[in-house]
């Protein structure tokens, strides 16, 4: 008693073609579920992928030190909020012996200075490595050299958006600006990069040879971010604590009291953007199941429509042979049939909206196979698990009174 | 008349009805005792009301009966599963209804090709036995492909003969077949029954109160308020 389940996923593909607007309504709750779930992973996998980029490119023995208090039970939510670490702190770091001296990147927000105008924006202090590092370079002008960093020079390379701010059209090459009091010559302007993957505008720049911030920004100068590396890569845990009691000891903590700073080193960090990835995940698994919930509710809604205009078809089927398993397995595929093809559609139009963000937004997608391949196996699953209620009904009808049925 | 006129085909022993509804039971057939032989043109007659289309739908296997045996081929199947059931009515059992019964969305040559598909048959072969029975009732090639709706009623119920001759039945049963054409139409239809009796020897059973209608079978019994009441 076997036929060909091709013959019935041809009949079902007969009946929704004999309904097309009815059958394209009933799935775009599977298609609009599908194509948000497919749009937003890859929106999540190009946002992890930038972030693990940028963490990569720090290097593996790297160290972040972030002012902040570990008893606020949280990682701070943006720079330059609380003030306990000082340009004084990041040179002492600096001394330290399992930390390198050159490869150092300190930022700290400050005014800078051209004629009557002034721009408050984020001052990092680094080296002459910094373009190739970043690959970050310059457009006009030049960054400073080796040189210019050994012997502290009073130069600086601005961001575009620095850049605009001061001088509007003019090219700042050349000109002198004052930042802490300290004059400063324009050698050079980055390439405008734009937004990064949190929203920063990243062209929001002036880069000046840390050893001319150490050594020629005087007073107390509230530091945002220092980044320094061990010396090697099993120096990391040394130089964490070798910080750790350096900066409790110039910031008077006593023992049984926290830290006002944060050392994290690269593991660390990764695991943080591993953890929130993971929760974006869930975010998105949990929307996919909603969609897909009321993608599937539709299905079935439309599908006891259909078993009860299709009664008497139930009845002649009946009549002429069909066991229940055969009117059970004819509505299943259908359902199936018809979320698969929501899904299919749903995932084509994922793929447009995913390319489209790419292409008209900062934000860089990344599409892989998987989500797709878990899509076409959820909407097949929705439609057998929503589809199997009305295909029930149907099999269990009685011939007589289904064949009476008008 | 001819030479298996002793064989028994059907055989109903004590068969009652009662449809319940709700508190309500309404006996429909009652002591129903009847033997139909093999090769048999068989008409039930009666009222509107008196039971025919129940009888017919036990005979058919469609239902089963509430009390009595019923022997369909010197098989009981008064007890049998439903799934069971299907399976006789696929392989002994063909249909013809007076409002035709064909399935709308699907094309006449789908139509009847449908209990061969149930029966496993594959779709070739199925395609030329439908072929077969179309051309045996008078249903043109060129109308094979065409839905239910674009041919006349007189044609939907002889397309509805080529279904219950397809899987060669044994016993055909007719439930008002000519209900809803007119006489012109009747006659042609029922001579198409006479053909596939005397053809292939199929027993065929006919409900029906039109005795122009009856007068194309050779046995005739009565039915009254559940009782046969006149062999
Ligand atoms: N499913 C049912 N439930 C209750 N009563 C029914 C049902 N089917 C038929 N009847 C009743 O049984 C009697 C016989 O019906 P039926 O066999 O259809 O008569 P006929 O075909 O001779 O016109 C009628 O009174 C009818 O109302
Ligand atoms: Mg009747």
């Amino acid at each position: 008693m076997k036929f060909p389940i091709l013959l019935d996923i041809q009949s079902a593909f007969k009946t929704f073609a004999r309904n097309k607007a009815r059958s394209f309504l009933t799935t775009l709750g599977i298609i609009i579920g599908v194509a948000s779930v497919i749009a937003t992973v890859s929106i999540g996998q190009g946002a992890s992928a930038s972030v693990q980029n940028a963490i990569n490119a720090l290097g593996s023995n790297l160290l972040i030190i972030l002012p902040g208090s570990s008893n606020l039970g949280g990682v701070q939510t943006g720079f330059g909020e609380l003030s306990t670490l000082t340009l004084q702190d990041a040179k002492a770091i600096r001394k330290l012996p399992a930390v390198k001296t050159d490869a150092a990147n300190i930022r700290m927000n400050e005014q800078v200075i051209w004629r009557g105008n002034n721009w408050g924006t984020s001052v990092m202090g680094t080296s002459s490595t910094f373009p190739v590092i970043k690959k970050w370079p310059v457009t006009k002008g030049e960054f400073f050299d080796k040189q210019q960093d050994d012997t502290a020079a009073n130069v600086a390379v601005i961001g575009t958006t620095v850049a605009t701010q001061l001088f509007g059209l003019m090219n700042p090459v050349g000109h002198i600006v004052l930042i802490h009091n300290v004059p400063f010559k324009i050698i050079g302007e980055l390439k405008a990069i734009g937004f990064n993957a949190f929203g920063q505008d990243q062209d929001d720049i002036v880069a000046i040879p840390i050893t001319t911030m150490m050594e020629k920004i005087a007073g107390i100068s509230w530091v945002n971010i220092i980044m320094v590396s061990a010396k090697s890569k099993k120096d990391t845990g040394l130089a964490q604590n070798q910080i750790t009691a350096l900066l409790r000891q110039r910031h008077h903590i006593p023992p049984h009291k926290p830290n006002d700073f944060y050392v994290r080193n690269l593991t660390q960090i990764a695991q943080t953007a591993g953890s929130s990835a993971q929760i974006f995940t869930i975010l998105l698994a949990a929307v996919a199941a909603v969609s897909l919930l009321v993608g599937g509710i539709g299905i079935m809604n439309i599908m006891l429509v259909s078993v009860t205009e299709r009664t008497k078809e139930i009845g002649i089927r009946m009549a002429v042979g069909a066991k229940k398993n055969d009117i059970l397995k004819q509505f299943l595929i259908e359902s199936s049939v018809l979320s698969l093809f929501g899904g299919v559609l749903g995932i084509g139009l994922g793929v447009g909206i995913s390319d489209l963000i790419s292409l008209i937004s900062p934000l860089h997608t990344i599409l892989t196979i998987e989500p797709i391949i878990i899509s076409i196996i959820f909407s097949v699953a929705v439609g057998v698990f929503f589809g199997f209620y009305p295909a029930y009904k149907a099999s269990n009808l009685n011939p007589v009174e289904a064949l009476r049925y008008e | 008349m001819d030479g298996n006129i002793n064989k028994t085909v059907i055989r109903l022993e004590h068969i009652g009805m009662i449809y319940k509804t709700g508190t309500i039971n309404y006996e429909a057939l009652k002591d129903i005792n009847l033997t139909i032989y093999k090769g048999e043109f068989f008409s039930i007659m009666g009222a509107s009301g008196s039971g025919k289309s129940t009888l017919m739908n036990i005979l058919g296997c469609l239902d089963q009966p509430t009390s009595g045996k019923y022997f369909l081929e010197d098989e009981d199947v008064s007890t049998l599963s439903k799934d069971r059931l299907a399976d006789i009515r696929n392989k002994k059992i063909g249909f013809v209804f007076q409002g035709f019964n064909l399935i709308q969305r699907l094309s006449i040559i789908e139509n009847v090709e449908l209990p061969l598909f149930y029966a496993g048959v594959p779709h070739k072969e199925a395609n030329i036995e439908a072929k077969k029975a179309l051309r045996l009732v008078d249903i043109a090639e060129n109308k094979e492909n065409n839905f239910p709706n674009q041919i006349s009623g007189g044609e939907q119920q002889r397309v509805a003969i080529a279904r219950a001759i397809v899987h060669n039945a044994s016993i055909i049963m007719a439930d008002e077949p000519t209900g809803n054409l007119d006489s012109v139409r009747s006659n042609e239809l029922m001579s198409f029954f006479k053909k596939i009796n005397d053809e292939r020897n199929v027993t065929i059973i006919l409900v029906t109160h039109e005795p122009d209608v009856a007068a194309f079978a050779k046995k005739h019994i009565i039915v009254k308020d559940g009782h046969i009441v006149d062999n």
